[in-house]
């Protein structure tokens, strides 16, 4: 049995757009890069809000995973695309959940085997508890607290909705 | 069962030592993890960390420059550290002396071995005979198999023409000695291809041929009439020798593939060939570097379709699909 409550995610993206448009008015050549597959939806999302022009890339970190000799290959791994050139530039990486940490970890070190970003900024849509790793968003929508038999359940592109799932 | 050691109890790819009797799913899901291995090559770092520590040595026990390098890149793609060794084809390689040589490997504590052998079978001795622990991949066995080769032909021709259903493909050359033309085969029909053609002389065909799922054409134009797929093999000049075709200028007048005759296919068919490519001796030089020609694709889908089946094999949690 499962319990899901629907959650108001308008005001979190919201939220998000803002302190980012903050942190970016001082960012020359911004790009975003959303991760697979939550992270790219909130990352469309904010491309539209900010500015259609900024570059958007998409990361699917399965293959920097540090579980895979516990959890194999992810049978269902897309190509990352980084359309644009990382050196140099003011990376904006987005996911829609910030949990353990641990996918933020592996996403850096994809990102840095594209090149050497002159910055990166980490935005998230929800900040929940649970970090098991020292990292921390730059900008968030929204922070929930969560037990631990509780998930948040992203759906998308359009449109976004999210869900506290209770496993009972 | 034809090779009860390839999948693991659990149904991943422990071994891939041969196409034949391997279910449809799992020849798919290689293709599927290659596709974004392809993208890997574009990174300024070209590099993942899937086998980070992993330890696989290249065991050549006859020469090979494409294939082994491209296992070496693949494996070095993925992170993993790589021993190469050339085992002198001169020396005669005893079972005994062949399995001390695999004692000494294993207690280096490796991981995988790419083997290569003159000889068919020998990639699956060598898997009934390593310790639990260690991957196969056989990188060519004699005239047996060599079914990496064949994934990356698939590999290429899904890329320009995924409906396998709807094509028709004709393989033309060597099939007797073959190990190339065997996967080919095997991996054709378990993705359903419409119809696979074999074109060859009598004398270069073996007797069973049919039994194979292919049709059989002696002569190459009938064989091209309207083929979406040219798979062209290389002749090997040891053939000549042993009397099996009367010489190279002879077999290039029947059986080459020039401009003219590949008219003959769809127009957009696309030309392949395993390499390293005779010039003028199966293929036209025209054809071999002309616009329908895929040879160098080939070459690089090599490398993603290696990582694939590496990172399958090393995988050992992954459950049957």
């Amino acid at each position: 049995m499962t319990i899901t409550t629907e959650y108001d995610i308008t005001t979190a993206l919201e939220n998000l757009a803002q302190s980012l448009t903050i942190r970016l008015s001082s960012k020359q050549t911004p790009a975003i890069i959303g991760i697979h597959t939550g992270g790219v939806w909130v990352a469309e999302y904010l491309k539209q809000r900010l500015s259609g022009k900024i570059p958007l890339g998409t990361l699917d970190i399965s293959f920097y995973r540090d579980d895979f000799s516990r959890v194999g290959i992810n049978p269902e791994v897309r190509p990352s695309q980084i359309p644009f050139d990382i050196d140099d530039r003011h990376i904006i990486l987005v996911d829609d959940v910030l949990y353990t940490g641990r996918t933020i970890r592996a996403a850096l070190n994809e990102i840095f085997d594209y090149g050497r970003p002159a910055s990166i900024l980490l935005a998230v849509l929800i900040e929940r508890d649970g970090r098991q790793l020292p990292i921390t968003a730059d900008c968030v929508g929204d922070r929930i607290a969560l037990r631990e038999d509780e998930q948040i359940k992203l759906s998308g592109p359009s449109p976004l909705n999210l869900e506290v799932v209770k496993l009972s | 069962m034809n090779h009860p050691l390839q999948p693991d109890q659990a149904g991943s790819l422990k071994h891939f030592l041969t196409i034949e009797g391997l279910k449809r799913e799992i020849l798919v899901s290689i293709l599927d993890t290659a596709e974004p291995m392809t993208e890997v090559t574009d990174r300024s770092i070209k590099k993942i960390p899937l086998l980070r520590g992993k330890t696989v040595v290249n065991l050549f026990f006859e020469p090979s420059t494409r294939t082994r390098t491209t296992f070496e890149l693949a494996a070095k793609r993925l992170s993993a550290d790589v021993l190469n060794i050339a085992v002198d084809t001169s020396a005669t390689i005893k079972g005994e002396s062949l399995l001390d040589m695999l004692r000494n490997l294993e207690a280096m504590h490796v991981d995988m071995f790419v083997v290569r052998h003159p000889q068919s079978g020998a990639a699956h001795f060598i898997a009934q005979h390593v310790a639990p622990h260690i991957s196969i991949i056989n990188a060519g066995d004699g005239r047996h198999a060599h079914p990496t080769q064949a994934m990356l032909d698939v590999f290429t021709i899904r890329r320009h023409k995924p409906d396998f259903g709807a094509l028709r493909i004709a393989i033309i050359g060597d099939i007797l000695h073959s190990r190339v033309a065997r996967s080919q085969i095997h991996a054709l029909n378990t993705l359903l291809t419409g119809e696979v053609r074999v074109i060859a002389p009598k004398t270069l065909l073996p007797v069973d041929v049919e039994s194979l799922g292919v049709k059989v054409f002696y002569n190459l134009r009938a064989g091209l009439k309207g083929v979406d797929v040219v798979i062209m093999l290389r002749l090997q000049h040891e053939r000549m020798q042993a009397g099996r075709l009367p010489s190279e200028h002879e077999y290039y007048h029947r059986y080459g593939l020039t401009r003219d005759r590949l008219q003959l296919a769809k127009p957009d068919a696309l030309v392949m060939h395993p390499g390293p490519v005779n010039r003028g001796v199966e293929i036209s030089s025209s054809v071999a570097d002309g616009s329908q020609s895929v040879i160098l694709e080939q070459v690089s889908h090599g490398i993603a379709i290696r990582m694939a089946v590496m990172s399958m094999a090393l995988d050992r949690t992954r459950a049957a699909s």
